[in-house]
């Protein structure tokens, strides 16, 4: 069998042009604004993904207080979700509201980062996803507050004060379980090596991200990187941790290139509207 | 597991100038977790502007055994209430 041909950078950049349809979506009429379309999307899939994922927890967790605290956090997520995403379907002008974008887009639309749709793994797994995801997305919100677009700094104005909470509050249980028990450190050392290879993504940024930046609607996450390491340092110090060797850092989730674990996710969460599309409670 | 954390008591202060007042109570390993556990339980609603969290085990209670000496002498010295007072108009919260 022939091997497939090598991808030339003409290729990638024609594959760059294509609006952020599936193959089998109709094609968006012109003047459609794709990179805000697609920056939206990347925003309100982050917050969709990563509340789907924690809502994972609801009824399992051994105590209602983190169980009310991990279910506090999704509602936020994806209270953030459906402003985005709303506005996404506003922009791109095809019909399509937030739900719609929400639960009858496949996977290779998907625009989120590989860092929310990982496993929960055990407690402190996930809250060493959270306290990697909320201490980013804490400062992209607070640069996000000052966007030229008004509903992306209203919506971050907003949602940097739920996302500096979780930010805390991961933040505790990292220094708790990482300075606690034997088991309780390895589990948090174990967590962090999980999700560390994930955290490069946060800071790649490609031309959607340069456009948004040169109309000052999108943040430079740039402008935030040591911002977050000696953040995160801090907190792993406290902790006692060490952070994580670097690994090759895995990238994709932004053009739709996701893990295997994403279809997993949609297939629980979209079951029901796509089983009963007309349903309505 | 929560049986192994402390038991703690929660207060609520649901406005500005108002005491806090007890709304239940939380498990958590320390004092820091309890605030935060309170937060999430007791004031996800809009309940509350300042909490407090105090180890129920740091509590003292009185005896219901002596509740006949603490508390019955006070049922026939209906003069110690302030109903006898004009309240002035416009004053609030009493």
């Amino acid at each position: 069998m022939p091997s497939l041909p090598p991808i030339r950078p003409e290729d990638e950049s024609r594959a760059r042009r294509q609006p952020p349809v599936g193959a089998f979506d109709p094609r968006p009429v012109d003047g459609i604004d794709v990179p805000l379309v697609e920056y939206l999307l990347r925003l309100g899939d982050d917050s969709l993904v990563l509340g789907q994922r924690l809502s994972e927890w609801t009824g399992v967790l051994p105590t209602v207080e983190v169980e009310l605290s991990i279910a506090n956090i999704a509602l936020d997520l994806i209270g953030q979700a459906t402003l985005f995403l709303g506005r996404a379907g506003e922009v791109e002008g095809r019909g399509r509201d937030g739900d719609r974008l929400a639960f009858h887009r496949d996977v290779l639309d998907f625009r989120n980062c590989l860092l929310v749709e990982q496993p929960n793994g055990d407690f402190a797994r996930t809250m060493a996803r959270q306290f990697l995801f909320s201490t980013w997305q804490k400062m992209l919100f607070e640069h996000l507050m000052s966007s030229s677009d008004e509903l992306i700094a209203a919506v971050a104005a907003k949602a940097v004060k739920e996302v500096a909470y979780h930010q805390e509050l991961a933040a505790d249980w990292v220094i708790r379980l990482g300075d606690g028990t034997e088991e309780s450190r390895a589990r948090m050392k174990d967590g962090l090596a999980w999700n560390w290879r994930f955290v490069p993504e946060l800071f790649a940024q490609d031309e959607v991200d340069f456009e948004m930046i040169e109309r000052g609607i999108g943040a430079n996450v740039l402008a935030f990187r040591d911002d977050y390491f000696r953040g995160v340092q801090e907190v792993l110090t406290e902790a006692t941790l060490e952070a994580p060797a670097d690994q090759r850092p895995i990238l994709g989730g932004r053009t739709g290139h996701h893990s295997e674990h994403l279809g997993h996710i949609l297939s629980t969460m979209q079951f029901l509207p796509r089983a009963y599309p007309e349903a309505t409670w | 597991m929560s049986k192994d954390w402390p038991l703690w008591e929660v207060f609520v202060r649901s406005k500005g100038g108002m005491a806090h007042r007890h709304v239940g109570s939380v498990h958590a390993p320390d004092g820091e977790i309890a605030v935060k556990h309170a937060r999430d339980t007791y004031t996800r609603r809009m309940e509350g502007v300042s909490l407090w969290v105090v180890r129920s085990s740091d509590i003292h209670a009185s005896d219901p055994a002596d509740d006949a000496q603490n508390f019955d002498p006070a049922q026939d010295k209906i003069y110690r209430h302030p109903t006898f007072y004009d309240i002035p108009e416009g004053i609030t919260h009493i």
